[in-house]
């Protein structure tokens, strides 16, 4: 509360200049202006008071003068302290009048806002020297502390929590008696904290207690802080502030790992997205689709043509686009899997090397096919409201987009899991997975069954295209980037049934996030490979195999 | 039959004629003939010609693991790049003083990397017969360990293509990272000299092109004499029928695990020709897309062929030399992804298999019309 006093000084000195200051500034009507101006007299005293600060001429006064026109909370004071920033506050000491140039390089009086016609004989600028640009710089962390929007405040509180300018404590003060937004306050009383911590006339009393908010904060920031205590710090704080510290540490070390295994979780719902179509496709069939990947890519550029007609059609429908996007890239990407299987892939069964190739030369001709049409440059797809921004749980930050993606990922699986048990068509999927000519003798029509589900795997890929637009480049090499994992996600996990898939994507995105931090990204997917490679070794058909003889082909 | 006929049917001759005129004719229509005569070869063209000649190495390795024995390695490309990273750095370390920084020992990205002294496995490549042996050696060991856990747990078809995939693309990640000490996504480039001759010079390129020939030509010899003698008929038993091999009692995983690196030490020996003549070896060699792509020269030829494979990859970079250089530019990969598909769909024997067929099936034809003729014209034959 070292405001008041300060306050309550700027308030009485401003009080006297404003009963005389009008009797020089306004020689004419001198009678009646201070009965006039008795409504709105505190907050222009206040201000006329602090602007007198300026007319000295001298560092210390023009710092002072900051100070207090800062406190006033004067709507004027935020382009008074703007215009000194840059340059622009003048004052002329015969008319004891301030005043600042506004953007059209217009004189106006600092008190009255008003424009002036004539420029004052002696009009000087307000001069700076480094010390008073700190406190400029205070005044503006302090003057934005109580501007209108709590995104602003927001803001503010947190540059004070960084930068611990002592200078502020008295708007901070002044701001937090004032605000309202719990979390805001929450963040000027940690700030409050910071600040309290880094001076040196606090008492130790005060000093533990701000260590204890800071230690209830916990993040990175507030680590920083305590680590970096001031040198001259009593013993007793500088205990509590290493206990901080440990404490800190050890919840940080374990937020790590809680977002560790957030964006593994993430990046394996990514491949479970990818690699779910191709796994079916091999399940049933045995063959491997190499152009599985431009399926994806298909699907992104799906989703990229329906959000240029919502651009140019309806704005409005825009955040909409996304789920208008998801049956058509499923359907799209569906028909052009079929039309591939009923024109190749049907005439090399029993052949999955040579399928293997073809679907290659079929995945180099849709590639080309997508750059001559759209060229070879990332295109520009949007997010929509819903799935842009984040919020924090924790200590960690979770993109709404992410979290999307996990949830949509959890829906197509569970609608596969639920078409593979509960359908006709799963069911024939199934046999035929499991016993190709035992499912033919029955009557089950496998080549039908092969073309439903290759287009099936497509539209999949198609929908996981949907996906991966908002987190990747939608170009024609979308789908090379995600094969070769694909493909490890199917390898690993085995055909026998999608749990495999879901627990190798799963397993393999994971791992990979937690052997980032100590070996780099490369390395890790490096370690991955090997670790594939060394795996099928013992493992050759995967995690979740089929067993019986079947499978020995 | 001696073995040597054995090896050596009609069509092994022709090709080795054929290959035994190109190595003399080419350098010697490149270097004794002025550049005005009509029949001078120009510099650029014996480059390329012997960039063919190692390409059909690599089919040849390839044919002789896929089309033998039913192996379809999808990352062969990788010990291609090895050999020729193997020999990329004899070459730097011939620079020598003529590099950028003027380091004697150092080449010059490790200087631009702040690298205090060479790393250890950089070692003795100064001097060539090392470094050919590492040629050899660095695939070899690679397949051999791959194969020899592979195999053994009997990973097959699919499977395997997928994981040798996996291998490649592992090694393209590692060989693009400068700490790797590989030189990073610049490979290893500007070469000055090999075993003292400038490796831009005329005379030089001939001989690299004559070379290249001479190994083809042992690479096709040895691959013959494997594939005709009874160890051939054993991988192709294995390709066949793979359970019914191991039941009468043979070790399929060890013919499959030492065919394998044999392929590889010979995909190695044409990376190693393949660096001098091209000047630069980089990391994208190892992209598997590349090794697909030598895939489908191979089927192309015809797999199980030999000749096929060389005649492949010839053909298939042939065209794709004249189509990625002319005005069809944007369209090849259309048509190489036609090749991919119509070659699988069309023609699965590939060029050379469906002619033996189609003779073959002629003279079955012959013999069986024969039997109808007067018995006289049987007799006499």
């Amino acid at each position: 509360m070292r405001a008041l006093p300060d306050r309550l000084v700027a308030l009485l000195f401003a009080l006297a200049i404003a009963l005389t200051a009008p009797a020089f500034a306004q020689p004419a009507p001198a009678a009646d202006p201070p009965a006039a101006a008795e409504p709105a007299a505190p907050a222009l005293t206040g201000l006329a008071g602090a602007l007198a600060h300026f007319l000295e001429d001298d560092f210390a006064e023009t710092d002072t003068g900051i100070g207090e026109v800062a406190a006033t909370a004067d709507p004027r004071a935020a382009t008074i302290i703007e215009a000194l920033q840059d340059g622009r506050l003048s004052f002329s000491a015969e008319e004891k009048k301030v005043f600042y140039k506004d953007a059209s390089g217009n004189l106006i009086d600092a008190l009255s806002g008003a424009p002036v016609a004539a420029e004052p004989a002696d009009l000087s600028d307000v001069r700076l020297n480094n010390r008073v640009r700190r406190a400029l710089d205070a005044a503006i962390g302090g003057l934005s502390l109580q501007a209108r929007e709590p995104a602003k405040r927001l803001q503010s509180a947190e540059a004070v929590f960084k930068s611990r300018e002592g200078s502020v404590l008295p708007a901070l003060d002044a701001a937090i008696a004032k605000e309202t937004d719990a979390k805001i306050k929450q963040a000027m009383v940690e700030a409050r904290a910071a600040v309290i911590i880094n001076s040196e006339d606090a008492s130790e009393v005060d000093k533990l207690t701000a260590i204890g908010v800071v230690r209830a904060r916990g993040d990175q920031e507030a680590l920083n802080l305590l680590a970096g205590l001031p040198a001259g710090s009593p013993a007793s704080v500088q205990r509590a502030a290493r206990d901080a510290v440990a404490s800190m540490q050890s919840k940080l070390a374990a937020w790590a790992t809680v977002q560790n295994a957030w964006y593994g979780l993430s990046l394996g719902s990514v491949l479970l997205l990818a690699a779910i179509g191709l796994a079916i496709t091999f399940g049933v069939m045995g063959v491997i689709n190499m152009a599985h990947g431009e399926m994806v890519m298909i699907g992104a550029y799906v989703t990229f043509m329906v959000q240029e007609y919502i651009r140019t059609s309806s704005p409005a429908l825009f955040d909409y686009s996304l789920l208008i996007a998801v049956p058509i890239a499923f359907v799209v990407a569906g028909l052009i899997g079929i039309l591939i299987e009923q024109s190749v892939i049907r005439f090399l069964y029993g052949r999955p090397l040579e399928t293997l190739l073809a679907t290659w030369g079929i995945s180099l001709i849709l590639q080309q096919a997508v750059r001559t049409a759209f060229g070879p440059t990332n295109r520009e797809v949007g997010a929509p409201s819903w799935m842009s921004g984040t919020f924090s749980v924790g200590q960690i930050n979770i993109t709404y987009g992410r979290l999307w993606i996990i949830l949509f990922t959890m829906a197509v699986f569970v609608g596969l899991l639920g078409l593979l048990r509960f359908t006709r068509m799963g069911l024939e999927m199934r046999a035929v997975t499991q016993n190709r000519s035992m499912a033919a003798s029955m009557g089950i029509r496998t080549a039908r069954v092969d073309a439903l589900t290759f287009g099936l795997g497509s539209g999949i890929a198609g929908i996981a295209g949907v996906a991966l637009s908002q987190i990747d480049n939608v170009s024609p090499n979308l789908g090379q980037g995600y094969i070769i994992d694909s493909f490890l996600v199917v390898v690993f996990g085995g055909v026998g049934n999608l749990w495999g898939t879901l627990v190798a994507a799963l397993t393999l995105g994971i791992a990979n996030k937690f052997l980032e931090p100590f070996a780099g990204a490369v390395l890790a997917k490096i370690a991955i490979l090997v670790f594939i490679i060394l795996f099928i070794q013992k493992r050759p058909r995967g995690l979740f195999a089929l067993k019986g003889r079947a499978v020995e082909a | 039959m001696t073995p040597l006929m054995r090896i050596l049917d009609r069509g092994s001759v022709i090709f080795l004629a054929v290959l035994a005129a190109a190595t003399i004719l080419i350098p010697l229509l490149n270097l004794a003939l002025p550049e005005t005569s009509l029949f001078h070869v120009p510099t650029y063209l014996v480059a390329l010609f012997g960039k063919y000649v190692c390409y059909a190495i690599l089919a040849l390795s390839i044919d002789l693991i896929w089309g033998y024995v039913g192996i379809l390695s999808l990352g062969h490309g990788a010990f291609f790049a090895l050999g020729g990273y193997a020999m990329g750095m004899y070459l730097m370390r011939q620079i020598g003083t003529r590099g950028v920084y003027a380091n004697p020992i150092l080449p010059d990205f490790m200087v631009f990397l702040n690298w205090p002294e060479l790393p250890v496995f950089w070692y003795g490549f100064q001097h060539l017969p090392y470094a050919l042996l590492m040629v050899v050696l660095v695939p070899g060991a690679l397949a051999f360990v791959f194969g020899w856990f592979a195999f053994r747990s009997r990973v097959t078809g699919v499977y395997l293509s997928i994981i040798t995939q996996a291998l490649t693309f592992a090694l393209l990640l590692g060989f693009f990272r400068n700490d790797f000490g590989f030189g990073g996504n610049n490979g290893l480039t500007d070469f000055k000299d090999i075993l003292g001759f400038n490796v831009q010079a005329q005379s030089t390129r001939a001989s690299l092109f004559a070379l290249s020939c001479i190994a083809l030509a042992i690479g096709f010899l040895i691959c013959r004499a494997l594939v005709t003698s009874k160890f051939g008929k054993m991988l192709v038993a294995i390709r066949d029928a793979e359970p019914r091999t191991r039941f009468l009692g043979y070790r399929a995983e060890s013919y499959k695990v030492f065919v394998f690196t044999l392929s590889a030490c010979m995909a190695g020996v044409a990376g190693a020709l393949y660096v001098p003549q091209v000047g630069i070896i980089n990391p994208s060699e190892f992209s598997p897309a590349n090794s697909i792509e030598a895939v489908i020269w191979v089927a192309v030829g015809g797999r199980g062929t030999l000749i096929g494979a060389v005649i492949g990859a010839i053909l298939v970079n042939y065209a794709k030399t004249t189509f990625t250089s002319g005005p069809l530019a944007p369209y090849w990969l259309f048509m190489l992804g036609g090749l991919f598909v119509a070659v699988t769909l069309l023609l699965p024997r590939g060029v050379v298999g469906t002619w033996q067929w189609w003779t073959q099936k002629r003279r079955a034809l012959a013999a069986a019309k024969t039997p109808a003729a007067p018995p006289t014209t049987q007799a006499a034959e």
